[in-house]
C-alpha cells in the first residue's frame, strides 16, 4: 500500500489531537457558573491566589470532541479480542454501569448519618455474604482499593496475627518466582524479607524447596494459583499443609481466581487470605488502569485482624465499624484507605454476580478454561507451548519458535496490532525466555477465537519465512508506531509547559 | 447466559479439538477433594430487571444527597459534574481498555494522563505529578514513605489539621516500615503551633491546607523551618476546588502535595473509588510512587506518549520498589481531567469563589441558630461550627436527618476520645447548596437545639 | 595498574590503593539502552559485594556492587547527565566512582581479564 500523506496530518478517521493546554483561549468556559458574590479576603487568610493558575480556556463541544477523539486512540475489549494474559479482559456488561448510576446509591455521602444509609451498607453486607459464600471463608475485609492492595491487607493481618501470638520472629516471606512483582513488594512493606522458590519444569512451585525453606522465622507464603503459567497448583493441599505446621500462614494471591470461581472454594485448599481483584473475576471495568477493588478474605484466625471499617448487623439494623473500641472483641490492624472502601466498583461487581448467580459463575470459569485450553490446542504446534495442558484460563508460550528468526517476543506481539487484535502479555512470567501469555476470557465467541488463531498461524508461517524485517516495523497501521522509550526515560518530559511540547 | 457467547455444540466442537471428555477433565490438576461437582448454594443467575428491582430496592432504602439540604463535607464535597463528564467517561475505548503497556493502542489514555499530570501540577503549584493513586489517604501514606526515603530519616509528624482517615492510613502503612509516627491533636480553632516541632530526626511534616476543620494557613514559614533541619514539609488538600481561589502549597514551599480529587468529576459514590493525587518536585521524580507518563516520539518522528521511568516500580524493582503499587485510578483521572478542562482557567476560579461565598452565606444565616458559633478565623467552602455546652452534635445530626436535612457531620464521629469535641459540628456548602438548603438547615437547627 | 574483574559484571582499575570502578561491555550489552545511572557520594563507605550504585534501561533496573570495600573519593557526575556514556565507553570514559581501597588483600578474589573473558564465554 503506498503511503498516502494529507494536508492536515488526519488520515481519514485517524484524527490528530492536539493537547488542551493548545487549544484553550481565555474567555471560553465549559461550564456555566453563577456570578460568585462577594468573597472575604480575611476569611481567606490572606491567601487568596495571586497570579493565573495557566488552565487553558474551552468550551463543551471542543471538549466533547477533544476526548472523543482521544478515545478513538485506544483499544477497549468493547473494541476486539484483548488476550493480556493475567488481566482477564473480559465483557464488562453495561447493567453495572447503569446501577452504580443510580441516584440512590452514588449520590450518598461516607459521612451520613446511618439512617440514611441502609441501602448503601446493605449493598456492601450483600457482596460480603457473597464473597464469603462463593470462597467458603468466614470472613472478608471489603475496603481494600485493588488487588496489591488486598496483598497488604492480608499480610498485614498475618502479622498482626504473629504479633499478637508473640510470634514476632517470623520475618521471612515465601514468594515462587513466577509470582506478580506486587507480592515482593507487599512483602517489603509489611516489614519482610523475600526469600524466592524456585519453579520445577512442570511450571510449578517447587515443593521440595518450599518445604525447605520453611521454619520457625517465616511468616507466610505467598502463591498464586492457578499460578501466573496459568497451571493449577496440583500439590497445594501439601503445600498448605506443610506451611500451617511450620506455624505460617498460606496467603493466596486470587489474581487467577476467575479459572476457578464457582468450581473451587478457597476455603478447601487451605488458603488463610486472599484478595479478589473486582475487576477480573467480577468484571468491572479496567478503566485504563483503575479504579479497581480489592476485597480480602480471611481464614478464622485473621478475621479478627480485618481492617477498619466494616459493616455489622446491630438491633436497629447494618451499622458501620469506624473505631477499635467499637469492633467487639476484634483487634483491626488499622485503616487502609480513606472511607468505606471502592463502593462504586462494588455496586458494579454485584450486579456481575448477581446476574451471573451460582450457576453462571461455575458456567463463567468452565468456559474460560475452555477458550484457554482450545487456544492452547490450536497452536501448540506452530508456537512453542511452555508447559503441557490442560492449562487453566490462559496458556503461556515462549519464544523457541521465533530462534534464529531474527524477531522477538515484542515484535510478534506488535504485528498483531496491526491485525487489530491487542497483543497478549509478554515477558511475564519471567520464568520462560521471551514469554507470551493469552488469556481469552469466557465472553469470547468460538468465531473471534478462530479468527485469532488463523491470523497467529498466518504470523507464525511469515515468521518462519524469515520476514523479519516485517515484524521489527509493526505496527504500522495505528495513530503512532513504535514508541522511543528510551528517549522517553533518558529526557523525562512528564508534563506540558508553554513552548516545549511540540511534536 | 447473556455474557456467554458459547452454544452446547462450540463447547462440543471444542472440547473435541482439545481431546477432553468434557469440561470437567480440564480441571483434573485440582485435587478431587477440593472440587465441587456443582453449583454452590447460592442463588442463580437473573435477568437485568430482576438486577435492576434489587438495586432499585437498595436504593430506594438511602437518603440520596440530591434529595435533601445537604451540608457534609469532611473531605469528600458535592459538586455539580457536567453532563458531559459522565456520558463520554462510559466511551468503550476508556471504560474497557487496560493500562496502557502498549502504548500504539492506547495513545487515548496515555495523552488524557500526560494532561492529567499537567493540570495537577498547575493547580497545586509542583513541578512534577503522577498519574494518580487509589485516594488521598494511601497518597499522604505513599508521601510519608518517600520522604523518609529521600531525606533518610525516620520521624514522620501529622498535624491536628490533617484528615482523621489520612492520619489513621499512613499509621498504618508505616507501621512495618521502620518509622516513627508522631500524631498531634485534633485542631478546630486553627491554632496549633507546628514551628517547633520539626527537628534533625524529623523526615517530613504533613499538614492539610484547608484543614480538617476548614482552616487555611500560611504555610511559607513552615516550609522554611522544616528545610532548614532537612524536612521535607508535605500538604494535603482535601478540597481541590480550594485551589481555584488560595494559594496553592507549591507557591509556598511544600515538597509533596497529596490531594482527594473526587471533587472534580466523580461524585460522592459514598466515598470510592477515590482519586489520589501526588506531585512533588522535578528533583525527587526518581522516589515518586506510582504510574508516570512522559511524552516522547515515534518511529516516524511523531509527538507521542509513553508509561516512563517504571523502573521505580513493583513490576521490574520487586521488593525495592517504590510502592507495591499497580494501579491508578485511570477513570476517576480521566473524569477529574475532564471536568477540569471544562472548567477551565475561568470557571475553576469561578466555582471556588462561588463555594467560597456560600460558606460565607451559610454563616450568615447560622447567625440566626442561638448558641451557635463558628469556630474559624479562616475558611474556604467548610467550617466548624460549635453548637453549644452539653449538646451533642451526633445526636443534632440524627435529629435533622428524621426532618430530612443531612446537616453536617459531628467531628466526634472521628474523635471518640476528644469530649471537649461532642458539640462541634462539620459543615460544608458549595455551589449545589441552595438559599432555600440553608434557611430549611437553620430553621431545623433553630427547633432541635 | 591493574584491571579486575568480578562475576557480577563490574570491574576495578587499581592503582597503588586507589580504585576506578565501572560496568563491562558485556554488562551494559545486556541491558540494553542506559537510561540512568546513580552513583554513590563522596565519604560513603562501601563494603565488597554491597550496594554501590545503580544502572537502569527502560525495562530494568540492576544495582552496581563494590568490587572492594572501601570509601568513595568521587563519583562520575557526567552519568547522570549522559547516560549513553556507558554504552558507549563501558569500560573508560563511564567509570562510576573511585574510591581508596580499604584492604587490598580483597583484590585476590576477583578475575582477571583473561579468566573474566573465559567465565563470561561460560555464560552464552
Amino acid at each position: 500500500m503506498a503511503e498516502i500523506t494529507t494536508f492536515s496530518g488526519n488520515r481519514g478517521l485517524q484524527l490528530e489531537e492536539p493537547l488542551i493546554f493548545e487549544q484553550g483561549c481565555p474567555g471560553r468556559i465549559g461550564v456555566d457558573i453563577a456570578e460568585p458574590g462577594p468573597i472575604d479576603e480575611d476569611r481567606l487568610g490572606g491567601l487568596a491566589r495571586k497570579g493565573t493558575i495557566g488552565l487553558p480556556d474551552l468550551s463543551e463541544p471542543q471538549v466533547v470532541r477533544h476526548y472523543t477523539r482521544l478515545s478513538q486512540k485506544n483499544y477497549g475489549i468493547d473494541s476486539g479480542f484483548y488476550p493480556l494474559g493475567s488481566c482477564t479482559m473480559k465483557h464488562n456488561p453495561r447493567l453495572s454501569e447503569k446501577m452504580a448510576r443510580l441516584p440512590g446509591l452514588v449520590d450518598l455521602h461516607p459521612f451520613q448519618p446511618r439512617s440514611t444509609v441502609q441501602g448503601a451498607l446493605e449493598v456492601i453486607d450483600l457482596l460480603a455474604h457473597w464473597l464469603k459464600g462463593l470462597t467458603g471463608m468466614p470472613a472478608v475485609a471489603m475496603s481494600p482499593a485493588a488487588g496489591a492492595h488486598g496483598e497488604w491487607c492480608g499480610l498485614m493481618a498475618i502479622r498482626a496475627y504473629h504479633d499478637d501470638h508473640g510470634d514476632s520472629q517470623r520475618t521471612r516471606v515465601l514468594v515462587p518466582e513466577s509470582a506478580h512483582g506486587t507480592n515482593p513488594a507487599t512483602a517489603a512493606m509489611c516489614g519482610y524479607s523475600v526469600d524466592p522458590v524456585p519453579a520445577t519444569e512442570r511450571g510449578r512451585v517447587d515443593v521440595a524447596a518450599l518445604k525447605a525453606k520453611l521454619g520457625p522465622d517465616v511468616a507466610c507464603i505467598m502463591v498464586t494459583n492457578p499460578n501466573t503459567c496459568g497451571l493449577f497448583e496440583d500439590e497445594i493441599l501439601d503445600i498448605a499443609q506443610a506451611t500451617h505446621e511450620a506455624g505460617a500462614f498460606f496467603y493466596c494471591d486470587g489474581a487467577n481466581y476467575n479459572a476457578i470461581v464457582g468450581r473451587v472454594k478457597i476455603a478447601d485448599l487451605g488458603v488463610d487470605a486472599m484478595h479478589i481483584n473486582l475487576h477480573k473475576t467480577f468484571s468491572t471495568p479496567h478503566g485504563g488502569g483503575g479504579p479497581g477493588a480489592g476485597p480480602t478474605v480471611l481464614s478464622e484466625k485473621l478475621a479478627a485482624y480485618a481492617p477498619l471499617p466494616f459493616v455489622v448487623h446491630g438491633a436497629g439494623g447494618l451499622e458501620l465499624v469506624e473505631h477499635a473500641e467499637q469492633a467487639g472483641g476484634a483487634k483491626p490492624f488499622g485503616r487502609v484507605k480513606g472511607y468505606h472502601g471502592q463502593f462504586g466498583v462494588f455496586i458494579r461487581a454485584l450486579a456481575y454476580i448477581l446476574s451471573m448467580g451460582a450457576d453462571g459463575l461455575r458456567q463463567t470459569s468452565g468456559d474460560a478454561v475452555l477458550n484457554a485450553n482450545y487456544l492452547l490446542a490450536s497452536l501448540k504446534d506452530v508456537l512453542s507451548a511452555s508447559f503441557d495442558g490442560p492449562c487453566m484460563h490462559e496458556c503461556l508460550f515462549d519464544d523457541r519458535f521465533l530462534k534464529d528468526s531474527g524477531i522477538t517476543t515484542l515484535d510478534f506481539a506488535k504485528m498483531l496490532i496491526d491485525e487489530g487484535f491487542h497483543p497478549m502479555t509478554m515477558y511475564f512470567p519471567l520464568v520462560v525466555h521471551g514469554a507470551l501469555l493469552m488469556e481469552p476470557t469466557e465472553t469470547e465467541a468460538k468465531e473471534t477465537l478462530d479468527g485469532f488463531i488463523a491470523v497467529i498461524r498466518a504470523l507464525a508461517a511469515k515468521a518462519k519465512a524469515g520476514e523479519a524485517d516485517d515484524f521489527k516495523a509493526a505496527p504500522r497501521l495505528t495513530p503512532r508506531r513504535r514508541l522511543d522509550e528510551t528517549q522517553a526515560a533518558r529526557v523525562p518530559v512528564l508534563r506540558w509547559k508553554h513552548g516545549a511540547n511540540e511534536g | 447466559m447473556r455474557y456467554l457467547p458459547h452454544t452446547e455444540a462450540d463447547r462440543r466442537a471444542m472440547l473435541a479439538t482439545i481431546g477432553a471428555k468434557d469440561v470437567d477433565a480440564l480441571f483434573k490438576d485440582v485435587p478431587a477433594a477440593a472440587r465441587l461437582d456443582r453449583p454452590i448454594d447460592l442463588a442463580a443467575g437473573q435477568s437485568e430487571m430482576a438486577v435492576e428491582r434489587m438495586f432499585t430496592r437498595m436504593a430506594g432504602k438511602n437518603l440520596s444527597a440530591g434529595h435533601a439540604p445537604f451540608f457534609i463535607g469532611a473531605g469528600l464535597y458535592r459538586h455539580h459534574v457536567p453532563a458531559s463528564v459522565d456520558q463520554l467517561l462510559t466511551r468503550g475505548e476508556f471504560l474497557t481498555s487496560y493500562t496502557p503497556y502498549q502504548p500504539e493502542v492506547s495513545q487515548g489514555t496515555l495523552q488524557y494522563l500526560f494532561e492529567f499530570q499537567t493540570q495537577v501540577c498547575l493547580i497545586t503549584g509542583m513541578e512534577v505529578a503522577n498519574a494518580s493513586m487509589y485516594d488521598g489517604a494511601t497518597a499522604c501514606a505513599e508521601a510519608a514513605v518517600m520522604a523518609a526515603r529521600v531525606t533518610r530519616k525516620k520521624n514522620i509528624i501529622l498535624s491536628g489539621s490533617l484528615h482523621p482517615h489520612y492520619v489513621e492510613t499512613t499509621r498504618t502503612v508505616v507501621k512495618h516500615q521502620g518509622l516513627e509516627v508522631e500524631e498531634l491533636a485534633p485542631d478546630p480553632f486553627g491554632l496549633e503551633d507546628l514551628m517547633g516541632r520539626v527537628d534533625s530526626r524529623t523526615a517530613c511534616l504533613i499538614v492539610q491546607n484547608p484543614g480538617f476543620f476548614g482552616g487555611i494557613r500560611d504555610l511559607t514559614q513552615l516550609a522554611d523551618a522544616c528545610h532548614e533541619v532537612g524536612a521535607l514539609l508535605v500538604v494535603a488538600v482535601a478540597e481541590p476546588v480550594s485551589l481555584g481561589l488560595i494559594t496553592p502549597p507549591g507557591a509556598m514551599g511544600a515538597d509533596i502535595v497529596v490531594a482527594e480529587g473526587q471533587s472534580l468529576g466523580m461524585g460522592l459514590q459514598f466515598g470510592g473509588p477515590g482519586l489520589g493525587l501526588f506531585a512533588t518536585r522535578e528533583k525527587y521524580v526518581r522516589q515518586m510512587p506510582g504510574r508516570l507518563c512522559g511524552q516522547t516520539v515515534d518511529q516516524d518522528g511523531k509527538r507521542g506518549f509513553v508509561l516512563t521511568l517504571s523502573t521505580r516500580e513493583q513490576h521490574i524493582r520487586r521488593e525495592k520498589a517504590t510502592s507495591n503499587i499497580c494501579t491508578n485510578s485511570g477513570l476517576c483521572a480521566l473524569a477529574f481531567t475532564m471536568h477540569l478542562t471544562m472548567l477551565g482557567e475561568t470557571g475553576l476560579t469561578r466555582l471556588a469563589k462561588l463555594n467560597h461565598a456560600q460558606a460565607l452565606r451559610l454563616e450568615q444565616s447560622l447567625r440566626r441558630v442561638k448558641g451557635a458559633k463558628v469556630l474559624n478565623q479562616t475558611y474556604f467552602n467548610e467550617f466548624a461550627l460549635y453548637l453549644g455546652d452539653e449538646v451533642d452534635a451526633g445526636e443534632v445530626v440524627e435529629k435533622l436527618a428524621a426532618k430530612g436535612i443531612l446537616g453536617g457531620v459531628p467531628a466526634a464521629r472521628f474523635y471518640p476520645h476528644w469530649p471537649e469535641l461532642r458539640p462541634v459540628l462539620l459543615l460544608a456548602a458549595t455551589e449545589t447548596n441552595t438559599q432555600d438548603d440553608m434557611d430549611a438547615l437553620v430553621s431545623a437547627l433553630s427547633e432541635v437545639l | 595498574m591493574s584491571m579486575y574483574f568480578t562475576k557480577d559484571h563490574e570491574w576495578i582499575k587499581v592503582e597503588g590503593d586507589t580504585g576506578t570502578v565501572g560496568i563491562t561491555e558485556y554488562a551494559q550489552h545486556a541491558l540494553g539502552d542506559i537510561v540512568y545511572v546513580e552513583v554513590p557520594e563522596k565519604g560513603r563507605a562501601l563494603k565488597q559485594g554491597g550496594d554501590a550504585a545503580v544502572v537502569e534501561s527502560v525495562k530494568a533496573a540492576s544495582e552496581v556492587y563494590s568490587p572492594v570495600s572501601g570509601t568513595v573519593i568521587a563519583g562520575n557526575d557526567v552519568l547522570a547527565g549522559q547516560p549513553a556514556l556507558v554504552n558507549e565507553s563501558p569500560e573508560d570514559q563511564a567509570w562510576f566512582f573511585t574510591l581508596t581501597l580499604a584492604n587490598p588483600a580483597e583484590l585476590e578474589a576477583l578475575m582477571d581479564r583473561p579468566a573474566y573473558d573465559e567465565y563470561v564465554a561460560g555464560l552464552e
